[in-house]
């Protein structure tokens, strides 16, 4: 897997909707949906910083490649 | 469904975890476990030992060999560990009330002794588990559930206290500034000695709701904006001092390690029988 086969995989049950990702997304990608959880709203915006990997505090969000679907 | 690291690493089975929405927590623990990936350690080797509080229930999520204690004792497990199995990587991860008040004694003699275990002190400022009470790190005037009138005592500076004690490497960072807590904890591992990282932490639920801090995107931004590291901070003009919280590595440097003098003891009193 090269780091361009990358991209932002959530697991919407373990998210508990605080917001963090959200807020520190320094290209604004993610955003929560109607039921206040995370959803990518930009995916063409995001630069797989992983900014939202190494601050969400549970585990909903992270890099990854068709693998880890 | 998960990352590459959490399934390698976690007890899937018992996630999600319980923690609060927002707490950091989870964000301290993935650290953890991104420091011991990138060191490359045998998961058999590590054994990670816990106290007593919020903080406290992350061994039980950790697919290591893990260790869940009494409150406060979790370095005076670890020190038994340790002397007994000293070829295991010996981690503890405690709270600010677990490692300061209740286990105060235990900190400060893990300390003294040089001891290489690897301590992460999750602080909150407040006991979140058992309801919001006051911790020695809650700051001065902060509100607590015993403390509705503000708190009148003076926080610890846990990094500093453990540094005092005779830690070999003592660290602080946050729970935002996650690369260099990752950094740290490396550090902290690799050091043979006695090694303190705290990580300055969030709870929205109990500090957050008595002292209004807002949400947790608002603690975190209260985290980024306001610690300072330790060299930029002593630059600073006295009036600009106040209100910030200081961070960065407040000691390094290399001493003896116990286990290493207590074999070297029992080798040198076998070569007396002879």
């Amino acid at each position: 897997m090269t780091a361009k086969d990358r991209k932002v995989i959530i697991n919407k049950d373990w998210c508990k909707g605080c917001g963090i990702c959200v807020a520190f997304c320094p290209k604004n990608v993610l955003a929560l949906d109607h039921h206040d959880k995370i959803e990518v709203a930009n995916r063409d915006a995001c630069i797989l910083c992983g900014q939202c990997e190494l601050r969400c505090p549970d585990f909903a969000i992270w890099l990854g490649g068709e693998a880890d679907e | 469904m998960s990352s590459t690291l959490i399934s390698n690493y976690f007890r899937e089975a018992n996630l999600p975890h319980i923690w609060c929405p927002g707490c950091s927590n989870g964000i301290v623990t993935r650290a953890l476990v991104k420091a011991i990936d990138e060191l490359g350690l045998d998961k058999n080797k590590v054994t990670v030992v816990s106290g007593i509080g919020c903080s406290s229930r992350a061994p039980g999520y950790l697919d290591f060999n893990t260790l869940h204690t009494t409150h406060g004792r979790a370095l005076a497990f670890a020190t038994g560990l340790k002397l007994a199995n000293p070829d295991l990587e010996v981690i503890v991860i405690t709270g600010d009330g677990d490692v300061s008040a209740i286990g105060g004694n235990h900190l400060i003699h893990a300390a003294r002794r040089n001891i290489n275990i690897t301590t992460i002190v999750f602080n909150n400022n407040i006991y979140g588990m058992t309801g919001g009470q006051y911790s020695p790190t809650t700051p001065t005037h902060a509100l607590g559930t015993t403390a509705p009138h503000g708190n009148i005592d003076k926080p610890f500076d846990i990094t500093q206290l453990a540094a005092a004690a005779g830690a070999t490497y003592a660290a602080r960072t946050t729970s935002y500034h996650v690369n260099q807590l990752i950094k740290y904890i490396k550090k902290g591992i690799e050091n043979k000695g006695f090694s303190l990282i705290e990580a300055a932490s969030i709870c929205p639920t109990y500090y957050g709701r008595k002292n209004k801090s807002g949400s947790a995107v608002k603690m975190m931004e209260f985290l980024r904006d306001n610690y300072i590291d330790i060299k930029a901070y002593d630059k600073l003009p006295d009036d600009k001092k106040i209100g910030k919280e200081t961070m960065g590595e407040f000691k390094e440097i290399t001493l003896p390690e116990y286990t290493d003098e207590y074999l070297r003891l029992i080798e040198n009193l076998k070569g007396a029988e002879k």
